[in-house]
């Protein structure tokens, strides 16, 4: 079985895995960073997003051949004490329901205040779209997202 | 301090009390059993015990507090609100109080269930009887040691004062309060005095979650543990006629497949059923992996041919059927007030509406997966059930073994909906451990989640009205559903008792795909079939709608007979609170409002949804929504369910179709199947209603009426009437009768 090296929140993985294993299950069953969810596996619902080199990408899609050499963030390595400002922003709006959705939900909106840091709600509905929710938590989610923009 | 109300309790009732080996002192406590006189809580953390008991509280002798939560999770709020009730009454702070989920109970415990919304409703009393008492026995230790009467004692926070001014903390009298008696009365708080209830708690999880901290079945490992997919048929009525697994078998990552189902088949031929086990017999194809990934690509490698067994049934059909059956005559009465035939015969005018709801899959965000570990010591069970008492007796059933040997653990559960009220996934699991010997998790793709449902069956409703002399003089409701019909109290719902001559039909079309119950069973689109129906007749009765709802209303209150479920003065009053909020008949330029009043759940709700038209496709901006759900014990977890209820109610309502075609469910992921997202949601506002009422649910009632809501604003916009869900594939779609 082929072999890859993974740059996973700043730490390095060798990972025997078929090329074409989506990187969220390499995640999720072989390195045991469960916190990145598995929805729908064709990219349509979010809650496998992770950060791919900053941007926001769906680890149901992405195979481990093509993640070689990225930059890899996880839910888990958003920050270190659990306090980025989307985290904190999350925790004060108290946005879970369920709870399934929201590391996607997160990785979603930290990598696209990363590039529009003072967002208008329009904005934030456009960027929030494609993540799924369905304890429709939504109403919250936007809530929380423009509080983290103002952190 | 305000007159408190005394409970008195039979000692015997459900509260024991030990003192633990390591220091402090536990209670152990049964909701809803009395517990046998013998039994009595554990010294040792480790061996509590969820047989006798199905919750503990623990309080260390620093003066903290563990709640085991008994309830499972599966996003309504209770892991937080059920210790709420208890950190309450025993008047520690919130933030000392750590909550952790209990086991189950396979033996005693009646209602460890998160459906229906009742969760809150039972254990209102007991949990804060539960609280109240080990305060007490908390209070009468100190009073004890410091040889003053407990009645001078007063308590904040885990500190309790003397009329010295003295102060001894829970921790430092938490020894001596572990072999008292436990009392016989205690006295709950004022609602007015409450601390913790009715102020807003984060959920107790809510660091785990934005961590990516295991938490849900999908998470659970270990040591050892395999992944197994499970091919099922295709279709609803057929079975597997034979597979060729060697391409299967070939992949590295496959460790074996094997069929499943026998056991299932003969739990039933020993004419045993159980309600949970909403599955076909069949058997299965069941590929094992050494990662899930694995094992989901083994089972696209399977080659497996299936041969029908019974009618496969297509969407024209179920339609087609129902329709069929709403014109015929094999109903059953549910409810008969006055004589609607007369009605009809002498009236003016009558209305007549038929009302359209599709199937649909519950589609929770983690799909259905379950570990199990099937030993000859032990079955052991973990992930994401509602129903974890049922699933255990059903096991030991299938494995022919002693009940004391199934050890089920629930996990956080990624959405319920209904859908984990049903065990079928645990079945599954448990066969396939039984067979390999090994543990594992079964793991279902959202297209096997998708395409084997429990579904919310379709469901058609006609509704009509009989006018005479500009009164509304009988209402006559059919309902014609797929595999059951609406149950229990709902016809006694509102309208009943409002009008004199009231009648509820019903008749069920048998079919073979399975169904069950979903988020607000049966009142999920009965709501938004009357409540759409209702805004006709008022505008046949040239009445104006809010107007017709509190005369009708009215007419129960005048009636000795009504014999109904619902509260009309509180219906009144969430209706006014509506209309007051939303600014009712006063919105903007292009903003047209459309109203909705609903009872369920045991509780009451009034929506108010204002939509805008963006070339002819309605945009709904904002829903106002004012409820009476009784005292809410946590504001902010009440406030994400009734906002969530009402966006998943649009969304199901406008969007969310499922047909099927010879026996195929037509969509299988969410590029064909619809869920609503962000950009299509309103802003919600939730308004409660401020009473000192003992709380009933919410994790539903919100849902029902706002389908109807949106109808009747998109009539107010375009003057079409919808009904036929999802709305906007039927937007153009009129299939009414007015006669
Ligand atoms: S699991 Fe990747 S987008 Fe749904
Ligand atoms: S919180 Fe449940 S899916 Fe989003």
């Amino acid at each position: 079985m082929p072999k890859f090296n993974l740059k996973i929140n700043n730490t390095s993985y060798a990972i025997e895995a078929d090329s074409d294993m989506p990187l969220l299950w390499v995640l999720r069953d072989k390195i045991n960073l469960v916190g990145t969810k598995f929805g729908c596996g064709i990219g349509q619902c979010g809650a496998c997003t992770v950060h791919v080199n900053g941007n926001a990408t769906r680890s149901c899609l992405l195979q481990v051949s093509q993640a070689e050499g990225m930059n890899i963030t996880t839910i888990e390595g958003l920050s270190e004490h659990g306090d980025h400002p989307v985290q904190q922003a999350w925790k004060e709006v108290d946005v879970p329901q369920c709870g399934y959705c929201q590391a996607g939900q997160i990785m979603t909106a930290s990598a696209f205040l990363n590039t529009n840091s003072s967002p208008s709600d329009s904005e934030i509905r456009d960027a929030m779209h494609g993540n799924i929710c369905r304890c429709a938590a939504y109403n919250s989610i936007q809530e929380a997202v423009k509080l983290a923009s103002k952190k | 301090m305000a007159a408190s109300k005394p409970m008195t309790f039979s000692r015997r009732s459900f509260l024991k009390s030990s003192a633990l080996a390591s220091g402090g002192m536990i209670i152990g406590f049964n909701l809803f059993n009395a517990c046998k006189a013998d039994v009595k809580p554990p010294v040792d953390l480790s061996q509590l015990n969820y047989n006798d008991f199905n919750a503990f509280i623990k309080i260390s002798e620093e003066g903290k507090v563990t709640i085991f939560s008994p309830n499972p999770e599966i996003g309504q709020g209770v892991k937080t609100s059920m210790p709420m009730l208890i950190a309450e009454e025993l008047d520690v702070a919130w933030e000392d109080v750590y909550v952790q989920q209990g086991k189950l109970d396979t033996e005693n415990y009646k209602r460890q269930v998160a459906g229906g919304s009742q969760s809150i409703r039972y254990s209102w009393e007991p949990l804060r009887q539960t609280g109240a008492t080990a305060k007490q026995m908390l209070v009468n230790a100190a009073a004890a040691r410091w040889g003053v009467d407990a009645s001078e004692c007063s308590v904040s926070e885990g500190v309790i004062t003397n009329a010295n001014g003295e102060t001894l903390g829970y921790g430092d009298v938490v020894a001596e309060a572990a072999i008292l008696e436990v009392p016989e009365e205690v006295t709950l708080k004022d609602p007015k005095d409450f601390k913790i209830i009715g102020k807003g708690k984060g959920n107790v999880d809510i660091d785990k979650i934005i961590t990516g901290k295991p938490l849900f079945g999908l998470d659970y490992k270990e040591e050892g543990m395999l992944y197994a997919c499970v091919l099922r048929p295709p279709a609803f009525g057929q079975v597997l006629e034979s597979f060729d697994a060697e391409a299967a078998k070939a992949l590295p990552g496959v460790v074996d497949v094997i069929t499943i189902g026998q056991k299932i088949r003969d739990y039933r031929a020993q004419g045993k059923s159980n309600w949970t086990m909403a599955m076909s017999d069949t058997d299965k194809v069941v590929v094992i992996g050494k990662t899930t990934w694995d094992a989901m690509k083994g089972k696209k490698a399977i080659k497996a041919s299936w041969k029908t067994e019974t009618p496969l049934e297509s969407t024209e059909t179920h339609n087609q059927a129902l329709l069929d059956l709403l014109n015929g005559n094999t109903f059953n009465t549910r409810r008969k007030d006055g004589n609607v035939k007369n009605a009809f015969a002498n009236a003016d005018k009558i209305i007549e509406r038929v009302y359209e709801a599709p199937f649909l899959p519950h589609n929770t965000m983690e799909p259905m997966n379950f570990f199990a570990n099937v030993t000859p010591e032990k079955v052991h069970l973990v992930g994401p059930t509602q129903t974890p008492e049922a699933a255990a007796n059903v096991v030991a059933d299938l494995l022919g073994r002693d009940i004391k040997d199934i050890q089920v653990e629930m996990t956080r559960m990624g959405g319920g909906f209904g859908r984990r009220l049903y065990d079928d996934f645990v079945y599954e699991a448990v066969e396939i451990s039984n067979t390999i010997k090994k543990p594992i998790k079964m793991v279902s793709s959202r297209e096997d989640d998708m395409t084997t449902g429990v579904y919310r069956p379709s469901t058609k409703y006609k509704i009509a009205a009989s006018i005479k002399d500009g009164k509304l003089t009988g209402y006559h409701l059919k309902e014609a559903c797929v595999n059951g019909n609406m149950y229990g109290l709902i016809p006694n719902f509102f309208p009943a008792g409002a009008i004199a001559n009231y009648q509820v039909d019903t008749v069920s079309y048998k079919s073979n795909i399975t169904t069950g119950a979903w988020r607000a069973p049966y009142t999920n689109f009965l709501a938004s079939a009357e409540q759409s129906f209702f805004d006709e007749l008022a505008e046949a009765l040239g009445m104006d709608r809010v107007q017709l709802h509190m005369d009708l209303l009215d007419n129960v209150k005048q009636n000795p007979e009504a014999n109904i479920e619902y509260s009309p003065d509180r219906l009144q009053a969430v209706l006014k609170l509506a209309v007051e909020k939303s600014n009712w008949g006063n919105t903007e330029e292009g903003v047209y409002q459309g109203l909705s009043v609903y009872y369920c759940h045991n509780s009451h709700v009034a929506e108010v949804a204002d939509i805008t038209m963006e070339n002819g496709i309605p945009n709904v901006k904002r829903v106002t929504c004012a409820v009476d759900c009784g005292i809410v014990v946590n504001p902010l977890g009440a406030m994400n369910q009734a906002k969530g209820g009402v966006i998943d109610g649009i969304g199901h309502a406008l969007y969310s179709d499922f047909g099927f075609n010879n026996g195929v469910p037509q969509s299988n992921n969410f590029n064909t199947y619809q869920l609503i997202r962000m950009g299509q949601t309103p802003k919600v506002d939730v308004h409660f209603i401020e009473n000192n009422i003992d709380p009933t649910g919410l994790g539903e009632p919100t849902l029902p009426p706002i389908g109807a809501a949106v109808a009747n604003a998109i009539y107010k916009a375009t003057g079409k009437r919808l009904t036929k869900q999802p709305y906007m594939s039927n937007m153009n779609v009129e299939n009414s009768v007015v006669g």
